[in-house]
């Protein structure tokens, strides 16, 4: 299987405000977010990162998605570096996160055009994509409807329709069933496994154990920033359910820490 | 142009007449401006004027018969009275409108007196009510006609009489200077309001509701955004300020009256309207881009209309320094300042004293500075410590 995302030594850290020092009771100035930070995705597979709040997921998705740029290290989608040729890689990856808004005075038909358009997508190709995207989802009949005037699931869908426009090889989805009802999350899950059939690499960062249970082929243990296991999903959990396998290296790490 | 830079201006275009609250708080102004000015010209007329069937209401003490025979053939009858105190009674109560108290044997006095004895000249002594619109008015003509009836009685020599024919300025002149002292502060002020209507809502607003980010992560290149927007926002300001403008020039006449039967725009020819449309233009992409950048800094839009505030009292100083700067600069330099080049160059149209290589290096520099704005906007917008702001 080719590595299709290598991420090599990755840093990126944030300086504090001195009011999150007080809030936080810290002297320090920098928060270290994500601390070189190594690991690959393999083509055809759903990668999981799994860590609690504020272990770094997000910044590390967001860095991969060419939004932050990193202190040190790099990461290479395809094989083009996320620092050196951020534009290009933002044409080989579909990137979803709750943070990313769809304007609101806009139909879910608009908005697939306007981004097809960004991405620089044929109007045929745009055109069966939609046709395909919005019947699979059920926003055909949604299509003229502003986005304000959706369901909070409805536009969950809406995005994800809409970050994927461009048919990417490499989709990076940050907390994927987040806020969404069993029906939705279900609707994204199968997708997000159907993609897979299709060859697609899938990233996706969540706390939910069930989750990266049922979706993912290999799976990577953050905390505090740092890489702690990262393999596939059987091997990672030695027989044990994934939950008690995370608190044993939570033990074991935030032990070490101490 | 470049797809990117069009398929942003579309969106910012289609998200602004897609909106018909924006659509209207744009065109607002224009219509606003017509009628209020419109009615405090027609109120303050009236306010100053009297009905031409009013018969005003006059009394005198020793009203001597020259005096009265020009007050008739005014259509001002007087009424001889005695009592003084109670004419001054009814005054003060905008019961009467002029109280007149001729010195005795006016007529005689007015005989003997000359200028060169240093006596003190026969004195009438004219009581009015300054509140009452009438008693002024009455006031005004009686002291007109007494002043021109003393005038013809040592009639030595006349300025202009006749009064007809004498100013030779052209209605052109009137009306251009008119327009370059008006003109140039309140299309600075249409052309702010416009761009500060809508930049900040474009770029601190989608930041604020988290939509920059989602076409950030497309390879759409940043400078496409920022400039895809300015021109956007660009044009949609104009369509506010040619709004409020059209109200305006629409409206002046009637708010001044009568005074300016000359005052009116048709004295311009295309070439004017042509030169004052690329100064325009090229002065809301200034405005738009310091706005925008100012904007972008911002985490929500009332953070940034807090921001361009200081370019509105900028904007508005620069207009008021060309109404009494006296005509357009003639020094090139000047025209290389930003805004202030603007209302030179505004200036130099309406008062038919344009310098055209001013013009030039006016759009020259504001484009300039735009390009420049460009940049920065697209650095800005590149920045993950002004998207991701918190």
């Amino acid at each position: 299987m080719r590595e299709i995302l290598q991420v090599q030594g990755l840093t990126k850290t944030f300086r504090l405000s001195a009011k999150q020092q007080k809030l936080e009771r810290t002297k320090e100035k920098v928060r270290v977010a994500v601390d070189n930070l190594s690991f690959s995705a393999y083509e055809g597979e759903i990668f999981g990162l799994l860590g609690p709040n504020g272990a770094g997921k997000t910044t590390t998705l967001r860095l991969l998605a060419t939004l932050i740029r990193p202190d040190s290290g790099d990461a290479l989608v395809d094989g083009i570096s996320v620092v050196r040729q951020p534009d290009q890689v933002r044409s080989r990856i579909g990137f979803l996160t709750s943070e990313l808004k769809l304007e609101e005075c806009f139909t879910p038909n608009y908005l697939f055009d306007f981004f097809a358009d960004l991405h620089k997508v044929d109007p045929e190709v745009r055109d069966r994509r939609k046709k395909m995207l919005f019947e699979r989802f059920g926003i055909d009949r949604f299509a003229e409807v502003k986005v304000a005037n959706l369901s909070t699931g409805m536009k969950q869908k809406v995005s994800l329709v809409v970050s994927i426009v461009h048919d990417p090889d490499i989709i990076i989805f940050d907390e994927p069933t987040n806020g969404l009802d069993v029906l939705t999350a279900k609707v994204v899950t199968d997708f997000l496994q159907e993609l897979r059939g299709e060859g697609k690499t899938i990233i996706v960062s969540t706390h939910i154990f069930s989750l990266i249970e049922k979706l993912c082929d290999r799976v990577g243990v953050i905390i505090s920033g740092r890489m702690i296991v990262c393999d596939t999903l059987e091997r990672v959990c030695g027989g044990m359910s994934l939950e008690d396998r995370f608190f044993e290296i939570y033990k074991e790490t935030a032990g070490e820490a101490e | 142009m470049r797809n990117g830079i069009i398929t942003i201006m579309k969106k910012e275009l289609a998200r602004f007449f897609g909106d018909k609250r924006m659509v209207f708080s744009i065109l607002m102004p224009g219509i606003l401006i017509y009628v209020m000015y419109s009615f405090m010209g027609t109120a303050m007329g009236d306010a100053f004027g009297v009905d031409e069937d009013y018969t005003p209401s006059i009394r005198s003490v020793g009203m001597p018969a020259s005096v009265e025979a020009l007050l008739d053939g005014a259509a001002l009858p007087v009424e001889e009275t005695a009592d003084t105190a109670g004419a001054k009674a009814a005054v003060t109560a905008q019961e009467l409108d002029l109280l007149l108290v001729f010195p005795e044997d006016f007529e005689q006095a007015v005989e003997a007196y000359t200028a060169a004895s240093g006596q003190a000249a026969p004195n009438i002594e004219i009581y009015y009510n300054s509140a009452s619109t009438n008693s002024t008015f009455v006031y005004r003509s009686v002291t007109a006609l007494l002043d021109a009836y003393e005038a013809q009685m040592v009639n030595k020599f006349d300025v202009n009489a006749g009064g007809e024919g004498y100013d030779l300025a052209t209605a052109e002149d009137t009306a251009g200077s008119f327009f370059a002292m008006m003109m140039p502060l309140l299309l600075m002020i249409f052309l702010y309001s416009g761009c500060a209507a809508v930049a900040p809502e474009s770029i601190a607003g989608e930041k604020e509701r988290g939509t920059i980010a989602t076409m950030l992560i497309t390879p759409i290149r940043r400078s496409d955004v920022a400039l895809g927007k300015i021109l956007a926002l660009a044009l949609i300001a104009m369509i506010s300020a040619a709004s409020s403008t059209v109200g305006t020039v629409l409206a002046l006449p009637k708010m001044m009256g009568g005074v300016t039967d000359e005052v009116s725009a048709d004295i311009y020819g295309v070439q004017d309207y042509l030169l004052l449309a690329g100064v325009i233009f090229s002065t809301v992409l200034v405005l738009v881009t310091v706005i925008s950048v100012l904007s972008a800094l911002a985490k929500t839009i009332k953070e940034a209309q807090t921001y361009v505030m200081p370019v509105m009292l900028v904007v508005m100083g620069l207009g008021i320094v060309g109404m009494f700067g006296g005509g357009a600069s003639q020094e090139l330099a000047k025209y290389c300042i930003p805004l202030y080049n603007s209302v030179q160059c505004m200036i130099g149209v309406f008062s038919f004293s344009v310098l055209p290589l001013g013009v030039a290096a006016t759009i020259g520099v504001n484009v300039a500075v735009t390009l420049i704005g460009v940049f920065i906007l697209a650095r800005m917008f590149n920045s993950e410590k002004i998207i991701f702001a918190k």
